[in-house]
């Protein structure tokens, strides 16, 4: 097993046991196989419970995790004969956002994400996943090359959020993300989008004007981080578990407030744990609305984009 | 971050409570005004009093003290250093439409507490009392040197001028009514950014308002954005930056991150003029900078200048 969270230390722990009373019963010639076979039962309820029961808070911590798979991961593994494109024409190439073309079975389309590093070396190339102006814009010239073409558009969300910094600010970090939320609704093709990780604040969104939106099972969504949160409420970016358990943040709570269409399961404990599964996964859930998408007219897929975000709000009426 | 009862009392004294919701809006006489830029959201609604309320104001750039009869007649700037102090969404229709002419839409609409967070509901109710506005903008429709317009005007004295549902959805409603109406569109804009409490539902009113911008677009309306200070966050990254003109008044602060994060993620000090409007106008993010009593003028030239054509 690979990148073990801190709630999973009682099954790490049982597993250990398992391995070593085998490799003690190979030592000794001794057939502990009624033991084994009672415990690997344990072992398997146990993860059933802990599994079952993830928290919003390890959840937040599960779409952090570093072994995570990220947006090249999911692209090398959903499509095939993908080649990336670069530059926003205006200033540069943001490695924040990587995106191009690619086959989705047999379609052409063209796939984008906010894509994190690997290691220290490509965070700090990639800006941790934190996309500057032109990774923005980089994102929209490649959404509307798809929309001259007729592709259909799939994005990968992954990010913390916009990158928070002076050069960032000066060349509009604001104007980029407000434009691309505004043309994204215009987009006459079909937009399907993925919150595999961290979907933070506008720099997630900014991405994220599909016609379905569709989340991985412990992945996260929210308009301000849980640790920004919690040093707003409590003077303190070190509760953020406490934020994470009140924000609603997670796929399931998404669902239930109608801003996702859909949960994408992922292999047991994490996307992590088993990447070909976890793309596999988010494949044949892409595969199947973008077949139900693909029989729309522009404008119906125009006018469905809209009251899908039209419709995002609870408020009352007060009487008068 | 919890306002006392006493400080509630306090702002109750100037705000005539029984008044807000009577047809006709008596307008409250706001207490000092001061630079939020280096406060939290929390810190910055939370009322501060070192003189008389009501009769005296003092300026929180320079310091000077005037009488607030005076102060109002300048429009709530600093005669002495020529501070644009925050305003009140009632004060600035007050400053900024033909007298008599605004005619609110959707003034029932409601905060509601969807996520059950935390000391929402309770808050909600303070920043009423402070502020004596039901949420943090109003909308309607009037008229600028006889000029009619569909108008959205944020405050941020209301909860930091924070965008949560019913922001979203007045906003949204106001845009349909100018697409469907074919009036041109000024917002007046200030907010700290999302509203926390309602998370998710919060972070999708910028593509709702984006989305609903994106249609006027297409139909020809003309969008004029008016950034006041503060705009952060959500707001700034959404319908703000979205105006065919942009135009923000001197000292306004804005940009998408706040001050105190960047120098987090940074490590060194900002600028002291950094994100003002003046900065903003040096990069190329905005088309003009408006002193606020120069402001009514400018509108009614721009909307004019778009009606040439004729229209109907
Ligand atoms: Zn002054």
């Amino acid at each position: 097993m690979a990148g073990e969270m801190p709630f999973e230390t009682p099954l790490v722990e049982m597993r250990k046991k398992i391995d070593e009373l085998k490799q003690f019963g190979d030592e000794k010639g001794i057939d502990f196989s009624d033991e084994i076979t009672r415990l690997e039962e344990r072992y398997r309820e146990l993860e059933e419970g802990i599994y079952s029961a993830i928290s919003p808070s390890q959840k937040m911590h599960l779409a952090r995790n570093h072994q995570r798979p990220t947006s090249l991961d999911f692209i090398q593994l959903i499509f095939t004969d993908f080649i990336e494109l670069h530059g926003d024409r205006l200033f540069g190439d943001d490695l924040a956002i990587v995106g191009g073309i690619a086959k989705l079975n047999d379609t052409p389309v063209t796939v984008l994400g906010q894509q994190r590093g690997k290691d220290t070396k490509d965070n700090i190339a990639r800006f941790f996943g934190s996309p500057h102006p032109e990774g923005f814009r980089k994102a929209l010239r490649l959404m509307q090359q798809a929309e001259k073409f007729g592709r259909p558009i799939i994005t990968f969300i992954d990010t913390k959020g916009a990158y928070p910094g002076i050069t960032a600010e000066e060349r509009g970090q604001s104007e980029a993300i407000a434009r691309n939320l505004r043309d994204m609704a215009s987009l006459r093709v079909p937009v399907i989008c993925v919150v595999i990780g961290e979907g933070g604040s506008g720099g997630a969104l900014a991405l994220g004007v599909g016609n379905r939106v569709l989340m991985l099972e412990n992945a996260i969504y929210s308009a301000i981080s849980p640790n920004g949160a919690a040093s707003i409420l409590w003077k303190d970016a070190s509760k953020a578990d406490q934020a994470a358990e009140a924000m609603k943040i997670t796929a399931q709570d998404l669902l239930e407030m109608e801003v996702i269409e859909e949960i994408v399961p992922e292999p047991k404990g994490g996307a992590h744990k088993d990447y070909e599964a976890a793309a596999e996964s988010i494949k044949s859930s892409v595969v199947r609305h973008l077949n139900e998408l693909s029989s729309k007219t522009a404008d119906e897929l125009r006018e469905e984009r809209y009251q899908k975000f039209r419709k995002i709000g609870k408020f009352g009426v007060a009487k008068k | 971050m919890q306002d006392t009862a006493e400080q509630i009392n306090g702002w109750r004294g100037v705000v005539v409570f029984k008044d807000l919701f009577q047809k006709k809006r008596k307008y409250a006489t706001l207490p000092s005004e001061r630079h939020g830029r280096d406060m939290t959201a929390d810190q910055a609604d939370r009322p501060r009093r070192e003189i008389p309320e009501g009769l005296m104001n003092k300026c929180g750039s320079c310091g000077a003290i005037q009488y607030s009869k005076e102060l109002d007649k300048n429009l709530k700037v600093c005669p002495n250093c020529g501070y644009h102090m925050r305003l009140n969404a009632m004060e600035r229709i007050r400053y900024l439409l033909d007298e008599d002419s605004f005619v609110e839409y959707d003034e029932d609409l409601v905060s509601e507490d969807p996520l059950g967070f935390p000391g929402y509901a309770t808050k909600l109710e303070q920043q009423t009392l402070k502020s004596g506005l039901r949420e943090a903008v109003v909308t309607g429709q009037g008229t600028i040197s006889e000029l009619p317009v569909i108008v959205a005007v944020m405050s941020f004295d209301f909860f930091t001028g924070s965008m949560g549902s019913v922001v979203g959805e007045k906003i949204t409603r106001a845009i349909e009514a100018a697409t469907e109406s074919r009036l041109p569109l000024i917002i007046f804009s200030t907010s700290g950014g999302a509203r926390m409490q309602e998370s998710i539902l919060s972070l999708m009113q910028m593509a709702k308002t984006s989305a609903a911008l994106a249609r006027f677009n297409e139909q020809g309306g003309l969008y004029i954005s008016v950034i006041t200070d503060p705009t952060t966050g959500g707001v700034s990254a959404s319908f703000a930056m979205l105006g065919d003109i942009i135009i923000a008044e001197p000292g306004a602060v804005f940009g998408f991150a706040g001050r105190i994060v960047i120098e987090q993620t940074i490590r060194q000090k900002l600028p002291d003029d950094f994100q003002t409007a003046e900065f903003n106008l040096q990069h190329g993010q905005l088309d003009l900078v408006v002193h606020r009593k120069e402001m009514k003028s400018v509108l009614a030239k721009l909307l004019e200048l778009h009606t040439v054509k004729g229209g109907d």
